[in-house]
C-alpha cells in the first residue's frame, strides 16, 4: 500500500503526489495512493507524522533518516542527492522504495 | 491579508541574533530595506536561503539592507527558537540581520502568511514589491528574479517591473 500524508498547511504536497504518480507510471505500477489529511498534533502524534508530506509504501516511510522526526503539522525537509533542500522528496527517494 | 503597495513601512524594534535591539529607524540610511518573513525550520527558507544570502551580499554597497524576520511560534515549532536562530546565522554567517518577533506583531502588522515572503520598501519607505525571492525553489528553474528585478529597478529610479507576486512556503506559524 503507498501512502500520502500532508497537511494543508504545507503547499508541496500536490508536488510531492505528481511526482509520486509520475515515477509509479514510469515503473508500470498501477497502485492506488492513499491520501491521508493530517488535521491536528493529535492526529500527527498518533500517526507518527513528521510533517508534510510523508509518503510510506506498506508501512515504511521512504526517507528513513527523517521519519523519525518529532510528530508535528510542519513541511518536512527532504535532502536531495545533489545536497540541497527540498519540501518534497525527490524522484530517486522514491524510485528506490518502489522498486 | 498583506499591506498594500505604498504602505509605509510598520514600526518595529525587535531583538537581533547580534544582540542588540533593531529599530526601523535603524536603517534610515539605507536606500532600499527588504523585510523577508523567514525562519530556521521551513523546507523552502531553506531551498532559497543561499540565494537570499548571495542577493544580500551582492547589494550591501549598494544601498540594500535585508533583514530576516522570524515571527514563528517558538514554543511549539522548537528549530525556530531565538537560540536557534543565534545558531543558524552564525553557521552560515548571515549577511543581514536576523530579528526575532516573538510577539508577531510585525508578521501581523504586514499581514504575512508565508516563508519566504518578501516586502520590499523604497527610500521613502513605502512597499514597493511583495511576495518571492524568485519564481523557483529549484535554482536551476529559475526563469525570472523578481525581487533581484525590483531592486534594480528601484536603483535605477524606475518602476519594478513585477510589484507583486505569490509567495510559496510554509505559513506563518501563529500562536
Amino acid at each position: 500500500m503507498i501512502e500520502l500524508l500532508y497537511w494543508e498547511g504545507c503547499p508541496s504536497h500536490p508536488e510531492a503526489k505528481a511526482l509520486l504518480e509520475q515515477v509509479l507510471a514510469e515503473l508500470g505500477r498501477d497502485d492506488r495512493i492513499v491520501m491521508t489529511e493530517v488535521r491536528s498534533d493529535e492526529e500527527a502524534e498518533r500517526l507518527h507524522f513528521p510533517g508534510s508530506p510523508t509518503i510510506r509504501v506498506d508501512g515504511r516511510d521512504i526517507d528513513a533518516m527523517g521519519a523519525g522526526g518529532r510528530p508535528s503539522l510542519t513541511c518536512r525537509i527532504y535532502h536531495l542527492p545533489n545536497g540541497r533542500v527540498s519540501p518534497v522528496p525527490s524522484r530517486e527517494q522514491m524510485e528506490a522504495a518502489l522498486r | 491579508m498583506s499591506i498594500a503597495l505604498g504602505t509605509v513601512t510598520p514600526s518595529f524594534k525587535l531583538p537581533g541574533v547580534d544582540g542588540s535591539d533593531h529599530a526601523l529607524g535603524d536603517f534610515s540610511d539605507a536606500k532600499l530595506l527588504a523585510l523577508v518573513q523567514y525562519c530556521n525550520h521551513c523546507p523552502y527558507v531553506l531551498a532559497w536561503e543561499d540565494r537570499l544570502i548571495k542577493l544580500a551580499r551582492d547589494y550591501a554597497d549598494r544601498g540594500l539592507r535585508v533583514v530576516a524576520v522570524n515571527s514563528n511560534d517558538a514554543a511549539r515549532y522548537l528549530e525556530d527558537s531565538f537560540e536557534r536562530m543565534k545558531e543558524r546565522a552564525e553557521q552560515l554567517d548571515f549577511p543581514f540581520d536576523y530579528l526575532f518577533d516573538a510577539s508577531q506583531s510585525l508578521a501581523r502588522a504586514l499581514g504575512a502568511e508565508r516563508t519566504p515572503e518578501v516586502f520590499l520598501f523604497d527610500e521613502q519607505r513605502r512597499l514597493r514589491y511583495h511576495g518571492a525571492i524568485d519564481d523557483s525553489r529549484d535554482e536551476n528553474a529559475v526563469s525570472r528574479s523578481y525581487l533581484r528585478e525590483a531592486i534594480d529597478a528601484l536603483l535605477a529610479g524606475e518602476e519594478p517591473p513585477v510589484t507583486e507576486t505569490e509567495s510559496v512556503g510554509c505559513t506563518v506559524k501563529w500562536k
